[in-house]
C-alpha cells in the first residue's frame, strides 16, 4: 500500500497536535500516528497549560477544553530541612478573565485536543509505532511503520517526545545525554475541593503553583512543584538523569522525602494519591537543541528538546513550535515550494525570532551554571534559610550582631571569592 | 452487578424497600447442589453452610434443589444436602436432565421457582453454575450477584447482602436486590468454609416434574470427553500449594517450584504474570481472575502479593512468602517470610523437607 | 452469515499500578481497553466469516468514549460498528444491559437477520459472566457457554457444532441456529491489523445510536431503574492478617534458613506437619 499524504506528524502530544490541527485547518492531507493507545496515553506533564500558546492556535479553547484551576499565585520556595524561604505573587489582574494560565489533567486534556485535531480533517491512527524513515536518497520521503507497508508525505514532522529514538536512529540528533535531561516523578492526591480552597486560600476555579528548590533534591540539580488541579493537587520533583545515576537515590524515594517537609506535609495531609508516574524532561537548553530540519522533515516540542527548565515551560514551547513548524510547511505549499533543507530553514528562522529560542539563549548557560554548581542547591538554601531564621527571630540579639551572623556565615560557607564568583555566574546565566 | 462504575464510597445508594406484596410473600433459602458424573461439587455443600446461617437468621428453611436423571445418585445427593445442613430438597427427576444443557436445566429450575417462591437462591461460580444463573435471572427479571466473598442478611429489611470484590480487588462492595424476587447470588469454590457434615442429619424431598420432553430441548449432546490431562490442576481443593510468580525471573526456574511441590505432595500454582507468559497452563492461576484456594499450607516464591494475587489465597491458614524485595506486599499478611534469592531458598527447602519426611518414614 | 460480537470497553486492569512505596491500587489515568476477553469472540467470529464468509457487526453500549473500541475492531476486520450510548443507561446492571443489547440486536435483525451473537467469557471489570446469558434468553438464542472450539456450522441445516467446556471435560454439543456463543479466553490468536485496515478503521462511519434507535421505549427496563441489583455501599477491606515474622539467621546460609522456618512451622502449627506427613508419604 503507498496511500500519500501533505504531512505526516509522528506523536500526538501537544506538539504534534499543534501541528497537526494547524495544517488540517490549512487544508493540507494530514495523517497523524501515534504509538499510545490514545492521544496523551504516553504522555505526562507537571499539568500547566499556557493560554497564550493555545490561543494561537485555538482562540476559543475555553469554551469546552477541560480546565482544572486558572492561576492566581505563584509561590517561589527555596526549601532548606525544615523551614523555606520564598516569595510569592498574587494579582488581581491574574483573576481576569482571559486567564493565563490554567492546571489541567494531561489524559483529558490531549484527549480533547486530538478530538479537535481529527474534527479539522486529519487522519489519526494510534497503537501504531513509527519503526523508520523512507528515505529517497538524503530526503525523508515517508515513514515505515510497525503494521507493515510504508506512508508517503511530502513532509514528517517528528513530534515524538524526548527519547525521538527516529531523530536519534536517522542521525537527527545525537543519543541524549544524562546531563542533558531531567527524571521527574510525580504524583496526583486528592483532596476534596472545598478542603484545597480553603488550604490555599482561593475561591472555586482559582488555582495556586508553587515552584521549589533546596534540599528537596538533597544536593542534585533539580526542582519540585505542587498545583492545585480541581479536586486534586500534584505534587513532583526532578532532577538532572545524570545526578541521580551519581547518586543513586531513586526517584519516588526522594518524592516521599519531600512530601515530609513540615513546610509541604500540610499542605497535602488527607489527600488521597491516585496516581504516580515518572517522564524524562529535557534540560540541556539551547545548546542542546539539535538540528531541527532536513530535507523533507521537521522536530517539534521535546524531540527538539525545546523545553524551558528555568521557567519550567514546555508545553507551550513544543505547541508554539508545532504551530510554526505547520506555518512553515503551509506557506511552501501555498507558494508551490518543494519541503527542501533550504526551504525549510524558514522553520528554525520562525523559532530563533519567537520567544522559543529568545527564552533558550537566555537562559542558555544556565543548564551547565547548575551542573557544576551544586552549591545552588546545597549551600544557598540552608544559608538562605538560616539568614531569615536569624534575622525573624526574636531574641534579645540586637539587629546589627544578627547581620553580622548571617554575613559570617555566608563567606564561611562560601569564601568571599565563592561569594563573588557564584554571583557572577548567577549573573551571567541569567543575563 | 453494576457495569457503570458506581459512585465513589462517599456516596452509597440506599435505596427503600417497595416489595410488591406477592414478591414478600416469597419464603425460603435454596441452594442449587451442583454434580457432574455421579459426584456432587464440593461448592454446593459450601453453600449450604452459608444458606444456613442465612436461613436461620431469617427464620425459614434450608433447602436444596437436585436437578438430574432418575436413579440413585440424586437420591444420595438429597441425602448429603439434609447432611451438610439442609431442611428439604427439591428433587426433579428426568431423563431429560442426564446431562447438562442449559434450556433444560433453565426451564426446570425457574419453574421450580416459580412453584415454590425461595427469597433466595444460591449457586456456585462454576461454567455450570454462571451459564444456569445468567439464563434463569433474566428469565425471573431478578437480581444476581456474582463471586460473593460474603453474603448476610440485612437486619432492617431481611434482604440479602452480598458483598464482591470490585475495582480490580482493592475494594469491596455491597450489593442487595431490594424490589425483585428471588435475591440470587453465586459463589466461587472454596471461598465459604465448608461445614462438618451431620451424617445424623435428615429431611424431607419434594418431587417435581420437570415438565417438559426431550423434542422441546434443541441443543443435543453429542459426546462427553474427559479430560485426560492427569496435569488439570486440582487446586481449588487443595491442601498444600507451592506457587511462583515472576520474582523467579526465568522459565527454566519454575522447575524449582514443581521439585518443591513434588516432594511434598503438593499442587503447583502460579501469579497471573507467568501464566500469561506461558511459563505454566493458565488453570494453574490462583487470584481474582484465577482460582481462590485456601490449602492449609501456601509457599509463595517470587511473587510480589499484589491484591490481585492475594484475595485468590489470603484464606490460607499459613502463608509462607520467599522474595528478594523485602518491601513486596507479601509480607504485610503471609506467616513467615525469607527475604531472599528464591533460587537459592527453595532447593534448600525443597531438601529441608525431604529430610524430615525421610526421618518422619524411619520413624512411623 | 451474519455474526454479531458484543465488546465493552473496560479499565485497563493490568496497568492498574501498585504505588512503590504505600502499595496502594491506583486507578486514575487508566486508559479503557476491550475487555481482553471479547477480543477472543471478535477473533471468532472473524474466523467464522473467513470460513463461511458473510458480515460481522461489532456492537458496544457504553459512554461515547467507547467508540475506539469499536474502530479497533474495525481495523481487525469487522465489517460494521454500531455504538450504543445514551445517559438513560447510567446505572445499569447486567439485567439492564442485557436487555439494552438485546434491544439493539433486534435492531439490528430487521437489516439483517443475525445467525450468531457472540460474547467473551466474562468482564475484567465486572466479571459476572451474565450478560450473555441474558441477550440469548431475551432473544430466544441457544445458549452456548464456555465455547473452546466451533467444529462446524451447517447453514443449510441451521446447526452448529461446538465444544464446550465443563467441569471435568469437554461436551460436544449440537444445537440449532441462532445461538448466542461465550467464548473462552486463549483459544485463538487475535490477526494482525495491517495499515490499511488501520486507515479504513480511522475513516469508517460508524453508526451511534440513542435508546430510541436502539429500539428501547420502556426506560424502566434500563439504567439505574432497570436494574434490580443496587450498590448498598462501597469499603475498603479489613486487614485481616498481621505482619509476616521473617525468618533470619546468624549465617543466612539457604540450608539454616530452610531448617529454621520447618523448625518454627512444625512446632506452632502441628495440623500443618501433619497435612504434609500425610500428603507426601
Amino acid at each position: 500500500m503507498s496511500e500519500k499524504f501533505d504531512v505526516i506528524v509522528v506523536g500526538a502530544g501537544p506538539a504534534g497536535n499543534a501541528a497537526a490541527f494547524t495544517l488540517a485547518s490549512g487544508g493540507m492531507k494530514v495523517l497523524q500516528i501515534e504509538r499510545g493507545e490514545s492521544p496523551g496515553s504516553k504522555n505526562v506533564q507537571g499539568a500547566i497549560l499556557y493560554s497564550d500558546a493555545l490561543e494561537k492556535i485555538i482562540p476559543d479553547f475555553r469554551d469546552d477544553a477541560p480546565l482544572e484551576r486558572h492561576i492566581i499565585e505563584q509561590r517561589m520556595w527555596v526549601l532548606s530541612d525544615d523551614a523555606y524561604v520564598g516569595s510569592t505573587y498574587r494579582s488581581a489582574a491574574f483573576d481576569q478573565p482571559p486567564y493565563n494560565r490554567y492546571t489541567i489533567i494531561r489524559a483529558q486534556f490531549d484527549k480533547w485536543f486530538s478530538g479537535k485535531v481529527q474534527e479539522a480533517g486529519a487522519l489519526l491512527i494510534c497503537e501504531t509505532t513509527v519503526s523508520g524513515l523512507a528515505m529517497d536518497g538524503e530526503r525523508v520521503a515517508g515513514v515505515h511503520t510497525d503494521r507493515g507497508g510504508t506512508v508517503y508525505a511530502d513532509l514528517v514532522i517528528l513530534a515524538d517526545g524526548v527519547n525521538s529514538l527516529l531523530a536519534n536512529r536517522a542521525g537527527f540528533h545525537p543519543e541524549l545525554k544524562p546531563r542533558d535531561v531531567a527524571l521527574a516523578v510525580k504524583e496526583i492526591h486528592f483532596l476534596p475541593e472545598p478542603t484545597i480552597e480553603s488550604r490555599f486560600n482561593v475561591q472555586p476555579d482559582q488555582g495556586v503553583v508553587i515552584e521549589m528548590a533546596g534540599n528537596i533534591t538533597q544536593g542534585m540539580v533539580g526542582t519540585g512543584f505542587l498545583y492545585t488541579n480541581r479536586e486534586s493537587l500534584t505534587i513532583g520533583v526532578g532532577c538532572l538523569l545524570s545526578d541521580f545515576k551519581t547518586r543513586g537515590v531513586a526517584p519516588y524515594r526522594m518524592l516521599e522525602d519531600m512530601k515530609k517537609h513540615p513546610s509541604i506535609a500540610p499542605l497535602i495531609d488527607g489527600g488521597e494519591m491516585k496516581e504516580y508516574c515518572a517522564h524524562l524532561i529535557p534540560e540541556g537548553g539551547y545548546k542542546a537543541v539539535p538540528q531541527v530540519y532536513g530535507d523533507g522533515w521537521l522536530l517539534v516540542g521535546d524531540a527538539a528538546m525545546l523545553v524551558n527548565s528555568v521557567h519550567r515551560e514546555g508545553s507551550n514551547l513544543a505547541m508554539t513550535s508545532g504551530r510554526l513548524a505547520a506555518e512553515t510547511a503551509l506557506e511552501l505549499a501555498g507558494a508551490g515550494k518543494a519541503m527542501t533543507a533550504r526551504n525549510l530553514a524558514a522553520y528554525r528562522t520562525r523559532l530563533e525570532n519567537s520567544f522559543v529560542l529568545k527564552d533558550l539563549k537566555k537562559y542558555q548557560r544556565l543548564p551547565q551554571v547548575f551542573d557544576h554548581n551544586h552549591q545552588f542547591f546545597t549551600d544557598y538554601p540552608e544559608l538562605l534559610n538560616g539568614a531569615a531564621h536569624t534575622l525573624l527571630t526574636v531574641d534579645g540579639v540586637d539587629k546589627k550582631t544578627k547581620e553580622k551572623q548571617v554575613r559570617k556565615s555566608f563567606v564561611r560557607r562560601r569564601s568571599p571569592f565563592g561569594l563573588m564568583g557564584d554571583a557572577f555566574k548567577l549573573w551571567r546565566a541569567f543575563e | 452487578m453494576s457495569q457503570q462504575t458506581p459512585a465513589p464510597a462517599t456516596r452509597p445508594t440506599r435505596r427503600k424497600v417497595e416489595l410488591d406484596p406477592r414478591l414478600a410473600a416469597y419464603k425460603g433459602v435454596w441452594v442449587f447442589v451442583e454434580h457432574e458424573r455421579g459426584v456432587a461439587h464440593q461448592v454446593s455443600f459450601e453453600l449450604l453452610g452459608e444458606g444456613r446461617k442465612l436461613a436461620d437468621a431469617l427464620g425459614v428453611e434450608l433447602a436444596g434443589v437436585v436437578m438430574g436423571a432418575p436413579g440413585e445418585a440424586t437420591r444420595r445427593f438429597c441425602a448429603e444436602a439434609f447432611h451438610y445442613g439442609a431442611d428439604l430438597c427439591y428433587l426433579v427427576e428426568d431423563p431429560i436432565l442426564a446431562d447438562y444443557r442449559n434450556e433444560a436445566y433453565t426451564r426446570g429450575l425457574t419453574d421450580l421457582v416459580n412453584a415454590f417462591q425461595p427469597e433466595i437462591l444460591l449457586l456456585g461460580a462454576t461454567t455450570l453454575g454462571r451459564d444456569l444463573a445468567g439464563s434463569v435471572a433474566t428469565t425471573l427479571q431478578t437480581g444476581l450477584t456474582a463471586d460473593c466473598t460474603e453474603l448476610n442478611i440485612d437486619p432492617e429489611n431481611r434482604s440479602l447482602a452480598a458483598t464482591r470484590p470490585t475495582f480490580g480487588g482493592s475494594l469491596l462492595c455491597t450489593i442487595q436486590t431490594l424490589n425483585y424476587r428471588p435475591q440470587m447470588a453465586t459463589v466461587r469454590p472454596r471461598v465459604m468454609t465448608l461445614p462438618e457434615p451431620d451424617t445424623d442429619r435428615s429431611g424431607r424431598i419434594v418431587e417435581h416434574p420437570l415438565g417438559l420432553v426431550e423434542t422441546d430441548i434443541v441443543t443435543k449432546v453429542l459426546e462427553f470427553i474427559p479430560d485426560q490431562n492427569r496435569d488439570q490442576a486440582q487446586l481449588a481443593y487443595a491442601d498444600i500449594i507451592v506457587a511462583g510468580g515472576r520474582g523467579l525471573k526465568r522459565p527454566e526456574n519454575f522447575q524449582l517450584i514443581w521439585d518443591l511441590a513434588r516432594v511434598l505432595g503438593a499442587e503447583v500454582g502460579a501469579s497471573r504474570p507467568v501464566t500469561q507468559a506461558g511459563w505454566v497452563s493458565a488453570d494453574r492461576q490462583v487470584g481474582q481472575t484465577g482460582k481462590t484456594v485456601r490449602p492449609k499450607l501456601y509457599i509463595a516464591a517470587g511473587i510480589s502479593g499484589a491484591v490481585q494475587h492475594r484475595v485468590g489465597m489470603e484464606a490460607s491458614d499459613v502463608i509462607i512468602a520467599i522474595n528478594e524485595d523485602p518491601a513486596a506486599p507479601i509480607f504485610d499478611f503471609a506467616t513467615y517470610g525469607i527475604v531472599g534469592n528464591a533460587m537459592q531458598i527453595l532447593p534448600a527447602l525443597t531438601e529441608a523437607f525431604r529430610q524430615h519426611l525421610a526421618t518422619a518414614r524411619k520413624a512411623g | 452469515m451474519h455474526s454479531v460480537v458484543c465488546l465493552k470497553q473496560v479499565p485497563d486492569s493490568s496497568q492498574i499500578r501498585v504505588h512503590p512505596v504505600t502499595n496502594t491500587i491506583m486507578r486514575q489515568g487508566v486508559p479503557a481497553i476491550i475487555n481482553p476477553y471479547d477480543l477472543y469472540a471478535l477473533e471468532a467470529a472473524l474466523a467464522l466469516k473467513d470460513r463461511y464468509g458473510g458480515r460481522v457487526t461489532a456492537l458496544c453500549m457504553g459512554p461515547p468514549q467507547a467508540e475506539a473500541a469499536l474502530r479497533k475492531a474495525l481495523s481487525f476486520g469487522a465489517d460494521e460498528a454500531i455504538l450504543v450510548t445514551d445517559r438513560a443507561f447510567a446505572g445499569s446492571d447486567t439485567l439492564a444491559t442485557s436487555f439494552a443489547l438485546a434491544s439493539a440486536i433486534r435492531q439490528i435483525q430487521r437489516d439483517m437477520p443475525v445467525d450468531i451473537v457472540f460474547t467473551g467469557k466474562q468482564t475484567i471489570d465486572g466479571d459476572t459472566a451474565q450478560v450473555g446469558p441474558g441477550i440469548a434468553k431475551r432473544l430466544d438464542l441457544q445458549l452456548l457457554t464456555y465455547v473452546a472450539k466451533i467444529d462446524d456450522i451447517d447453514l443449510d441445516r441451521r446447526e452448529i457444532v461446538v465444544q464446550r467446556r465443563a467441569e471435568g471435560g469437554v461436551q460436544l454439543l449440537m444445537t440449532r441456529l441462532p445461538a448466542l456463543v461465550t467464548v473462552l479466553e486463549g483459544i485463538n490468536e487475535m490477526r494482525f491489523a495491517d495499515l490499511d485496515d488501520m486507515f479504513r478503521a480511522a475513516r469508517y462511519p460508524l453508526k451511534v445510536w440513542n435508546r430510541e434507535q436502539a429500539g428501547i421505549e420502556d426506560v424502566a427496563k434500563i439504567g439505574l431503574k432497570g436494574s434490580p441489583t443496587v450498590v448498598a455501599k462501597v469499603f475498603a477491606p479489613q486487614a485481616k492478617r498481621e505482619r509476616a515474622e521473617l525468618i533470619e539467621t546468624h549465617s543466612g546460609a539457604p540450608g539454616d534458613l530452610a531448617a529454621t522456618l520447618l523448625a518454627k512451622l512444625f512446632t506452632r502449627f502441628p495440623h500443618v506437619q501433619a497435612q504434609v506427613q500425610r500428603q507426601a508419604l
